[in-house]
């Protein structure tokens, strides 16, 4: 059997090893636009805070293709697909038949049509981040345009390359579809503090040599201009080839679209009304993909998107249905805008169904898991809001604890067997220990002892 | 009776081997001599060991279908079996299996009996379940696999120590006292005594060290803290790991363990940060179908820190068995010739061959590994007579209920025990045998020092040591094998003689002189080797090797039907399958039954409270255990420790591929009060 895949990115590289991990043997050929070895689209903003180089971020070596047996044609594009005889044809001209054909094209950075557009660099690919990264170095200021999850973290990045940033977003807060109107103002104030001007409700007119025109005439300064307004899925090629497109290529639960020879994942793909843009729903309908070319059973039933943003200081977690009010769910949040600190959990039905975590938090590796499982949200929502919270107190005091208490665990010794040691004459630990054997394994009980030692000496001399 | 005199040995349990005196009246009393407890530790373990010396369920006499019979009448009949069952159906009809508690020269004598006087390929040893995936790992990077390459006493000045799936304030106690200076961070689904002690207690799902342990070399590489000099001057492979680690972000682990990023940041920090730094591995992250690659994981990022092969900083993986390092070096292994050799190198079959005088075409290749051997028993394709030392499968097996009928199916069972252990109870013949203060032998502990166990009381009468049951059997079968230690342990140097674990110019005068002596040891003036990659590591150019490897989940994950992870493991009041621990009353008392221990919000849930008897159940069986409640554990994960009958009939035999390791460490149950 003939696999082609076209699209080298995320979605199409990760189904090309997942393909092979399952079959040794099946025929694969992978075209890609980019003439780059695939790479990790998430870290790009690693990139542009400086933190990562390029080269940290390849997800395949250039050797991987060739020590697979995957044919890989990249910088030649295909521009169309030969339904008909089964066939996808380059930009070069090259004829590549196919029995299973997958779209993996991801989607392209949208580019507002406003004048002087051509001057800002959007920010969506490894090239663009390199020439973000070169204007940077001689830039004495940037604006970055659009206040979702890429713009705020090229922001941050470039703030801390010590560039002053201003965030221009459309939208009264930031990243709105993720957040709450509250959450954005704090992720805004966090931002502040970091040296990124946040500018909320405000729509770019234009775009000059100077930087950018607001609607009502506002000039703000800026000799670099970055783009992150939002990305459109690449779906030409299936239009063109006949396949049902929507916002993207329509594919049903086994990530086929109405032609059953061809398939569609990643970005460029629409599942149950659904086009996802982020990395793991992508991944997870590569494996689906890859089990079903390789005769396996296995259905994609949508993704449960947690946007979590990486941007050096900025802690953020947002999940689910995050905007629901108290009429329809059930809401329990915790703020503290001095410290940045915003936490909201959204519950229905005794499950998580949404979740915002501003601010370091340890809660957030449960509650991401509590949001992926659907598992049932235990009664005590403060704890799992505030972990560490209410740990059982613990009675390390001596007079508190009870004699049944366990102060040696390595030798099994209770405070009541410390005591009636100490009643039968023992008056130090070393004395406890030559009797009870307590402090004579791991050690770590030997201040306890000590203290228990001490306390009943104190409490005889109050006695006598 | 108990001797007069103070002899010098070491407790029969774990791998640290802890030096102490057996004094009149069977008093124990730690020594000061050896480093692995020279603050004078012990635990309650090892203070009550001598009361199963004298304790009435010792065997005495051998038992046959049930009843006592004289030792000729056992042996002679079960050398006529072996005998019989072998002209039926073949060499490999026989089958050994061994135990990581034997001394040196029973694990050594055992591998040979099996190849030369019974000439079985099928042979291997309870170690399988224990230290074999981070025995693969540590051969694949280092070219050796000598647990600690270290003395343990190195550890204390160090700034931070990673433990990996190690619960060390249980299941070795005095070594926590090594750990006393630096900063710990331990990695462990429970807040376990150990979690409590460290400065920083990461706590994932279960099944997912080695995605965390990606994700901790991902930061590594992302934060800058890679030490280039030292990866380009000692080690190969680096690239192919650099770029497989881009695929493991720190939040996609997060979402995947459930582990902060910020806490995975904060240790990788600490441990780059530090002037010494370790990374030690327990079976938290070895014992799983993925354990082989979740000790590279972990191995990967001390090498990418810069920390093996160099004075106060490693990686090590931390044994479990009493003579687990010695237990794996010897022979009793499937695929193993004495020496740490392969079975299928032909340069080791030659050496080998001429020390046992036997052609070396006559050594069988490499048989069943622990669980597939027993799987295979008294199947139409597997063995119809099996041997069994040192070891209790049906307690310490996982699905042990199967295990259990495959022993059931057998022609012919026999053990060697010291009481009546459930796998015991289940033997056609049982040989009574000599227990630890009873016997000479050498162990070699978690730090690859070799250690002398000398005899300090005479065994009651009708035991004899298994050394003698295996000449016996020898001798019957045609074959002269000693039976005293010494002379055996001479055996085993010439055998180990130019091997990874090179023995020869180890005596027992040199082991009692110098409190010890790491291996190798190549030759009667060579002062043994502490550490041995200070120079080079063991792998044909001296370099160690970065092996990519891939996060993937359990091999099974939860769902509706078991909704939970279970998680087994140990207590310290107990050892390994409770045979001699369940018969000391003090120990008995610390943990008198089997628990689960679950966190208070799924006992909310599931309606349980303290003391509840709760019925867990898996894919494979059933089990009944009394309820812990405890917030020191996952919300979505339940402890049972496997010292009883019961939490190995819920685990998976699924196995690791390169070591054979089954997922004792989590699968997946359904938990219930039981009504």
């Amino acid at each position: 059997m003939r696999i082609v895949v076209i699209g080298n990115g995320m979605a199409g590289s990760r189904l090309v090893s997942e393909l092979r991990a399952r079959d040794p043997h099946i025929r694969i050929t992978i075209f890609g636009a980019e003439s780059r070895q695939p790479y990790n689209r998430v870290l790009l903003s690693n990139v542009l805070a400086g933190s990562s180089r390029p080269d940290q971020v390849r997800l395949l070596d250039t050797s991987w293709y060739d020590s697979h047996h995957v044919e890989a044609a990249f910088g030649d594009p295909v521009v169309h697909i030969d339904r008909d005889t089964g066939h996808v044809v380059t930009g070069s001209g090259r004829r590549e038949p196919y029995d299973l054909l997958v779209l993996a094209t991801g989607s392209e950075a949208i580019v507002p049509p406003i004048p002087g557009v051509e001057r800002a660099i959007p920010f969506r690919t490894l090239d663009d981040c390199e020439r973000i990264m070169e204007a940077a170095e001689h830039a004495r200021n940037a604006v970055v345009v659009g206040g979702g999850l890429l713009g705020i973290e090229a922001a941050r990045g470039l703030a801390g390359r010590g560039l002053p940033v201003t965030l221009l977003h459309l939208a009264g807060h930031l990243m709105e579809r993720q957040l709450d109107v509250e959450a954005g103002e704090v992720l805004g104030e966090t931002l502040a503090g970091l040296g990124v001007e946040i500018r909320t409700g405000v729509s770019a007119e234009s775009v000059a040599g100077d930087g950018v025109r607001l609607a009502g005439g506002e000039l703000v300064e800026a000799d670099l201009v970055v783009l992150a307004c939002g990305v459109r899925p690449l779906t030409g090629l299936a239009a063109d080839a006949g396949l049902e497109v929507r916002r993207g290529v329509v594919v049903d639960d086994e990530l086929r679209t109405d032609d059953p020879s061809i398939f569609a994942i990643g970005e460029c793909a629409e599942h149950d009304g659904t086009v996802y843009g982020l990395v793991a729903p992508a991944w997870e309908q590569a494996s689906v993909a890859a089990d079903v070319i390789t005769g396996g059973k296995a259905l994609y039933r949508g993704s449960r998107l947690v946007t979590r943003l990486k941007a050096r200081s900025v802690e953020l977690a947002a999940m689910g249905e995050t905007q629901l009010t108290e009429e329809h769910a059930e809401v329990v949040r915790f703020s503290h805008r001095a410290r940045g600190t915003y936490r909201k959990l959204v519950i229905r039905d005794g499950r998580l169904v949404g979740a915002i975590l501003l601010g370091e938090s340890d809660a957030v590796g449960t509650l991401t898991q509590l949001f992926d499982r659907g598992g049932p949200v235990p009664g005590d929502r403060a704890g799992l809001l505030f972990p560490g919270l209410s740990p059982a107190a613990v009675a390390d005091s001596p007079t508190l604890m009870p004699d049944a208490a366990r102060v040696c665990q390595c030798n099994n010794v209770t405070k009541g067997q410390i005591r009636a040691c100490w009643e039968a004459g023992a008056r130090d630990v070393a004395a406890v220990a030559a009797a009870t054997r307590a402090t004579t394994g791991c050690g770590t009980c030997r201040d306890a002892v000590e203290g228990i030692v001490g306390w009943l000496c104190e409490q005889e001399g109050i006695s006598v | 009776m108990p001797g007069s005199d103070v002899t010098a040995t070491h407790c029969p349990y774990c791998a640290l081997q802890c030096g102490m005196e057996i004094g009149p009246g069977l008093a124990i009393s730690p020594r000061t001599d050896i480093p692995a407890n020279a603050s004078g530790a012990l635990c309650q373990k090892g203070w009550t060991a001598g009361e199963l010396l004298t304790n009435g369920e010792r065997l005495t006499a051998p038992l046959l279908h049930g009843e006592p019979v004289e030792w000729d009448v056992a042996l002679d009949h079960v050398a006529e079996r072996l005998s019989s069952i072998r002209a039926e159906h073949g060499p490999d009809a026989v089958a050994v299996f061994g135990g990581g508690g034997l001394t040196n020269e029973k694990a050594y004598q055992l591998g040979k009996f099996a190849r030369v006087a019974l000439g079985t390929s099928q042979i291997d040893y309870n170690g399988r379940f224990c230290m074999s995936s981070a025995a693969a790992a540590s051969t694949r990077a280092f070219g050796m696999d000598r647990g600690l390459p270290f003395p343990v006493t190195d550890l204390a000045g160090a700034d931070v120590v990673l433990l990996a799936g190690a619960n060390v304030a249980e299941t070795m106690p005095p070594f926590l006292r090594h750990l006393s200076g630096p900063r710990l961070i331990v990695i462990d689904p429970r807040r376990t005594p150990t979690a409590r002690q460290a400065w920083l207690h990461l706590q994932p799902t279960p099944g997912t060290d080695l995605a965390l342990a990606l994700g901790l070399l991902h930061l590594a590489v992302a934060d800058g803290l890679v030490d280039e000099a030292y990866v380009a001057a000692r080690t190969s492979g680096f690239e192919e790991v650099r770029t497989s680690l881009a695929s493991w972000w720190p939040e996609r682990v997060e979402r995947i363990t459930g582990v902060p990023v910020h806490q995975m940041r904060q240790a990788v920090r600490a441990l780059a940060a530090a002037g010494g730094a370790y990374v030690l591995t327990g079976r938290g992250a070895e014992q799983h179908a993925k354990g082989t690659d979740t000790v590279t994981a972990f191995i990967n990022l001390a090498l990418a820190l810069g920390l093996p092969g160099r004075r106060g900083s490693g990686y090590g993986c931390l044994t479990g068995q009493g003579n687990g390092q010695g237990g794996r070096e010897h022979g009793q292994k499937a695929d193993q010739l004495p020496g740490y050799r392969r079975i299928d190198d032909p340069a080791a079959r030659e050496h080998v061959a001429g020390v046992w005088g036997v052609p070396a075409d006559s050594i069988p290749g490499p048989g069943r590994s622990a669980y597939e051997l027993l799987d295979a028993l008294g199947t139409p394709d597997g063995p119809r007579a099996l041997l069994l030392f040192g070891s209790n499968p049906v307690i310490s097996a996982p699905g042990s209920e199967r295990i259990a009928a495959r022993l059931g199916a057998l022609d012919l069972l026999v053990t060697c025990d010291f009481v009546l252990s459930e796998t015991a109870a289940l033997a056609d013949v049982v040989f009574p045998v000599t227990q630890w203060a009873e016997e000479s032998g050498t162990m070699t502990n978690l730090e690859g020092r070799v250690l002398l166990r000398n005899r300090a009381v005479a065994p009651p009468e009708g035991v004899r040591s298994d050394l003698d049951v295996i000449a016996a059997l020898a001798g019957r079968l045609g074959h002269a094998f000693p039976a005293d230690p010494a002379e055996v342990f001479d055996e085993l140097r010439r055998a180990s003689a130019g091997g990874i674990a090179d023995y020869s110019g180890i005596t027992y005068e040199r082991v009692a002189a110098e409190k010890g002596v790491f291996w190798p040891c190549p030759e009667p003036g060579h002062p043994g080797t502490p550490r041995p990659f200070l120079d080079s590591f063991a792998t044909p150019d001296g370099r160690a090797r970065f092996v990519p490897v891939q996060h993937r989940p359990p091999a099974e994950e939860t769902d509706e039907d078991y909704p939970v992870h279970l998680s087994t493991g140990r207590v310290l009041a107990h050892y390994q399958s409770g045979a001699q621990t369940r018969r000391i009353a003090p120990l008995v008392q610390a943990v008198p039954e089997p628990y689960v221990e679950l966190h208070p919000d799924l006992a909310e849930q599931l309606g349980i409270a303290p003391g509840d008897v709760v019925r867990i159940s898996s894919r494979r069986g059933e089990s009944k255990a009394v309820a812990r409640i405890s917030d020191a554990i996952r919300r979505d994960t339940v402890f049972m420790p496997f010292h009883w009958e019961g939490a190995n009939r819920l685990t998976n035999p699924a196995l690791d591929p390169a070591s054979r390791m089954p997922e004792f460490k989590v699968c997946a149950v359904r938990v219930e009060r039981d009504s």
